[in-house]
Parts: C-alpha cells; sequence; structure tokens
C-alpha cells in the first residue's frame, strides 16, 4: 500500500518568493553593494578629529572605571528624586488621560465624529518626538522638571491611548453584543463587557510606560527639562567624567529594578 | 405575547435575509425555529431585540413597535427580552454572580452597578437563579473556569434575571454534546413552563426541535414554509424545508458517520 520512501527527493528549497528569477536577484545584490560602497566613499572624516575624540572616549571611559558618588552625592539625590517624581506623575495623569481618550478612539464603541477626534490626537501625540517637545514646552514653561512632566504626560497619551484602542477594537463582540440586549446603557458596556476584557493588559501596558517614561526623563533633561538628566548634562559640561560615570551607574540600576520590578507585576496579572 | 408582521431584513452586503416573515407567538408558547444554513434564523431573532436593524415590518411585543424605537426608548425594552447565545456569551473574566446580575442593567444607576452595589432584591434573585441552574457553589467563580454546560446555564441564569417577557434563544446547544444538549434543552423548556414565558429557540436538530418544541417554524431562505406541531413534521415537510438533497444528506448523515467509522478502523487496522 503505502510507497517506498526512497522513491521521494531527499532534499527540498524553499522557492523564492518576491524575486523569482535568477538575474533580478544576483542585480539587486550587485546594486545594494555598489550603493554600500559609493556611500561610504562619500562619508567625508577628519582623522585630525577622530584622535582628539579617541583621547575624550577614553578619559569618558576611565571615568565610568572609577565613578565618584560622593563629591556631588546632593546633586545626584535631589535630581533622582526629581525624575522619580517626574516618572511617576507623568505616568498617572497619562493613564487617566488615556483611558478615555482610548475608549473614543476604539470604533466598536462611539460613532465617527469622536473616533476621528480621539485618533488625531493620538495621532499628534504619536508624530511629536519627546525630545522635541520638551525642548518646546522648556522655552515656554522655562527649566526644570514641570516642562519634564508635561512632555512625559503627552508622550504617554499617544503610547497608551492607541495600545488601548486597537485593544478594545480586538474584544470579542458577542460578549459586548450580549450586555447590550440586556438593556445596558454605554457606560454600564464599556464597564461590563469591555473593561474585564481589557484591563489586564491596560495594566501592564502602565508599568511598562512607567518604565519608559523613567528613561525617557533622564534623556529630556539634557535639554533643560530637569532631572537626573539634567544633572548628567552638568557633570558631562564640566568634564566631570567620574560623576558622570555615576549618574550613569545610578540610571542603568534604576532601569534594571524599573524593568525587572514591571515584568514581575505584569506576570501576576491575566 | 409577539406579533411580526411583514419584517424584511436585506443587510447592506445586498442579502435579503428575511422576505416578508409574520410570525405570532402566544404567551407561553415555545417556539422551535429550524431551517437551513443562511436560511435566517438568527437574522429574525436578532430583529426581534434589534442587535440587527430590521429594513421594514412590525415586531409588536404587547402593544409596543419594538421596530420603531429610539434608543433610550430600544434600551428600556431590551430589559423585558431575554437572550441566550451558542457560544454562551458570557463576560469571561467576571465571576458567575456579575454575569448574572448583568441581566438587571437595564434596571440600575450606572454608579450602582459600576460599584457593583445591586439591590438588595436583585442579588437575592441571582442567588435564587444559579440555585435553579445548579451552580449555586460556583457564584464567586469566574465565567471562564466552566464547562461549556455551565456556562450555558449561566446563560439562561443571566437571561432569566431580566424578568424577562420572552426569550429569544439562538442554537443553545449547538457547542454541546448530546447529552448536555438534552440537559439543556430540557432545563429551558422547564424554566419556560414554570413561568408561562414564551420563547423562540433556533434550533439545528431536527430530532431535539421534535423532542422538546410544542411548535415548530421551518424556514426557508427567508420565508416561513411550515407551522406546525412537530408531529407535522413529515418527511416531505422536512424536504420543504431543507430541499430534497439537504433532507437526505441530514438523514443520511448518521449512517454515514458510522461508516465513516468503520472505515477508518479497517484502514488502521491494515496500517498497523
Ligand atoms: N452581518 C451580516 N452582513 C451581511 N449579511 C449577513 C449578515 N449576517 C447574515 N447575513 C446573511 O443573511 C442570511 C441569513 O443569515 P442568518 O445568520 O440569519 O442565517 P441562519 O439561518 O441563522 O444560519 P445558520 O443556521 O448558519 O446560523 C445569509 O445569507 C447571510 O449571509
Ligand atoms: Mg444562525
Amino acid at each position: 500500500m503505502t510507497a517506498e520512501a526512497t522513491n521521494y527527493p531527499s532534499t527540498w528549497r524553499r522557492p523564492p518568493q518576491v524575486f523569482t528569477t535568477r538575474t533580478t536577484r544576483y542585480a539587486l545584490y550587485g546594486g545594494i553593494v555598489l550603493y554600500l560602497i559609493l556611500a561610504s566613499l562619500s562619508i567625508d572624516v577628519d582623522w585630525q578629529r577622530v584622535y582628539i575624540g579617541l583621547e575624550r572616549g577614553q578619559r569618558f571611559v576611565m571615568g565610568f572605571l572609577q565613578p565618584d558618588f560622593t563629591s556631588r552625592w546632593n546633586e545626584i539625590v535631589r535630581g533622582l528624586t526629581e525624575s522619580l517624581t517626574m516618572t511617576l506623575t507623568s505616568t498617572v495623569v497619562g493613564v487617566l488621560i488615556s483611558v478615555p481618550i482610548g475608549i473614543g478612539a476604539a470604533r466598536n464603541l462611539v460613532p465617527a465624529p469622536v473616533y476621528y477626534v480621539c485618533r488625531s490626537i493620538i495621532a499628534v501625540s504619536r508624530a511629536l518626538q519627546e525630545i522635541i517637545i520638551a525642548i518646546f514646552l522648556v522655552a515656554m514653561f522655562g527649566f526644570g522638571p514641570f516642562a519634564g512632566f508635561l512632555t512625559l504626560s503627552f508622550a504617554t497619551i499617544g503610547f497608551l491611548a492607541k495600545l488601548l484602542a486597537d485593544d478594545i477594537e480586538e474584544i470579542d463582540a458577542r460578549q459586548a453584543e450580549a450586555i447590550r440586549s440586556t438593556g445596558a446603557s454605554w457606560f454600564q458596556l464599556v464597564n461590563y463587557a469591555v473593561q474585564p476584557q481589557v484591563m489586564p493588559r491596560l495594566i501592564g501596558l502602565s508599568l511598562y510606560r512607567l518604565d519608559i517614561n523613567f528613561r525617557e526623563s533622564s534623556v529630556i533633561g539634557i535639554v533643560g527639562a530637569g532631572g537626573i538628566g539634567a544633572t548628567l548634562n552638568t557633570a558631562i559640561d564640566r568634564y566631570e567624567y567620574d560623576d558622570a560615570g555615576a549618574i550613569l551607574l545610578i540610571i542603568s540600576g534604576f532601569v534594571l529594578i524599573a524593568e525587572y520590578g514591571s515584568s514581575t507585576i505584569r506576570k501576576y496579572l491575566q | 405575547m409577539l406579533r411580526i408582521e411583514g419584517l424584511t431584513k436585506t443587510y447592506k452586503t445586498g442579502d435579503t435575509a428575511l422576505r416578508g416573515v409574520s410570525l405570532e407567538v402566544p404567551t407561553g408558547q415555545i417556539l422551535g425555529l429550524i431551517g437551513p444554513s443562511g436560511a435566517g434564523k438568527s437574522t429574525l431573532i436578532r430583529c426581534v431585540n434589534r442587535l440587527v436593524e430590521p429594513s421594514s415590518g412590525s415586531i409588536m411585543l404587547g402593544d409596543i413597535d419594538l421596530a420603531g424605537l429610539n434608543r433610550a426608548e430600544l434600551r428600556r425594552q431590551r430589559r423585558r427580552i431575554g437572550m441566550i447565545f451558542q457560544e454562551y456569551a458570557l463576560v469571561e473574566r467576571l465571576t458567575l454572580m456579575e454575569n448574572v446580575l448583568s441581566g438587571r442593567l437595564g434596571y440600575v444607576s450606572f454608579w450602582r452597578s459600576l460599584l457593583r452595589r445591586f439591590p438588595g432584591k436583585d442579588i437575592q434573585r441571582a442567588y435564587q437563579l444559579l440555585d435553579r441552574v445548579g451552580l449555586i457553589d460556583h457564584v464567586d467563580k469566574r465565567a471562564d473556569a466552566l464547562s461549556g454546560g455551565q456556562r450555558q446555564r449561566v446563560g439562561i441564569a443571566r437571561a432569566l434575571a431580566q424578568e424577562p417577557e420572552l426569550l429569544l434563544v439562538d442554537e443553545p446547544t449547538a457547542s454541546l454534546d448530546p447529552k448536555t444538549s438534552r440537559q439543556i434543552m430540557r432545563l429551558l423548556t422547564e424554566i419556560c413552563a414554570e413561568r408561562d414565558l414564551p420563547a423562540v429557540v433556533n434550533i439545528h436538530d431536527v430530532p431535539l426541535a421534535k423532542q422538546f418544541m410544542q411548535r415548530i417554524v421551518g424556514l426557508r431562505a427567508g420565508e416561513i414554509v411550515f407551522d406546525g406541531p412537530p408531529s407535522d413534521l413529515t418527511e416531505s415537510a422536512l424536504t420543504t424545508i431543507y430541499g430534497a438533497v439537504d433532507w437526505n444528506t441530514m438523514r443520511k448523515e448518521d449512517e454515514e458517520k458510522q461508516e465513516a467509522d468503520a472505515e477508518t478502523d479497517r484502514q488502521l487496522a491494515e496500517i498497523a
């Protein structure tokens, strides 16, 4: 009944999916190599400057190896406190604003005009990179953590509202239909059919955003939005690489803690 | 009493699912709606509580025309109609109690429902219903921790929590095994009898329909082609509803299944 296995070929190759003829494929590879060669020739390198930079980089690395935690300890603590405050408040405020916007941006829950307005808010928030918003807000509100707080809250909205809205659009429609058929109002529908389906993910995303906001808070500090980033910037400006090294180590430590903490908490959800 | 007159539904895609259906369901009657796939059974019962918007016709529940209600009025009228779904449609991450209490949403304010502070009478009734369907020991379990048959019983309790005047049931047993199906159908018919509650039940399984329904309506391509007691459901009536080919296929399915099983056994024996 069954044929001998040896009658069948013992090799098989996946057929090419996009460029099916050999010539187009080789032409494409050749083109890429040629482009890379031409592009690297067009880069103008000032080797003198690279040499100086290498020396400075070496001092930077040395600073890392001998970090100085003590001489600017008070400033570091102040920067850290500012950063952590900024992170926490902006995440809380961002999440609180994201929830209604996220619901409004879910096609299956709201009429078209509300949907378009909320999606536009999200698009604006996502289009503007944190640093650009920070520069703008520092110009408006002056140096310091308030500008940072606003920046991170705004960025949180784009991130969280979008992911929440996408999640709501993918809920099980039958559960929503069943609640609707009992005569529930729109708010009750959201509370009984939508919230149970998206809550675990909303909490997970909020924790993830908390983590992102801490990292961002040290970056936007460099453009004047306060926090540990500002402290770091000052240290680098003064060529105090041993202080800078200490600050970077502390930031890395906190990022690790945040990373580990949020993933542990997320595991407990569901 | 439910009285449907000249109900027509054409979907946006151009499919006409119902063509002038007229039907009357008196209080206390359990009506089985049978018909081939795509005949419009689901569309018909979904038009009644307006999960699907009817294109034309009237749907009178008592003396209110459900087809012509605005949103707020529709919500109030939906409380009078309990619905039971094929895939149970329980909110998976809520407890049984919350699922049953969700049948009361149309009666309580948003704040009460948000804080899960339902009136004492509603809670008592929810306990009573969960006891009636045999799940009193699982009140605080989440719906996703139940078996299919248990879920459908929660679905029944939720619909009854509405204290409905009409039950709409869309293929309640299609996802269940034969034994559980019979248990669920028995529970459903008992409950309807206890409360003198009329029900429209979509059902795929003809023997099951014959066993449990008081009246059978056959739908084919959006039109009623049979209406009578189960005893009138002869082979020729079934041929009218399902078409000769379909009906013969359905009848032969059982034999074929057995044959196929035997065939598989034989093949397996040969290979081994
Ligand atoms: N949302 C929809 N949009 C467009 N057409 C639809 C929609 N729902 C149903 N239809 C069409 O309406 C007709 C009737 O469908 P319906 O679901 O009412 O049939 P049914 O009798 O319940 O079938 P089944 O036994 O398979 O559940 C079908 O032709 C179907 O393609
Ligand atoms: Mg159907």
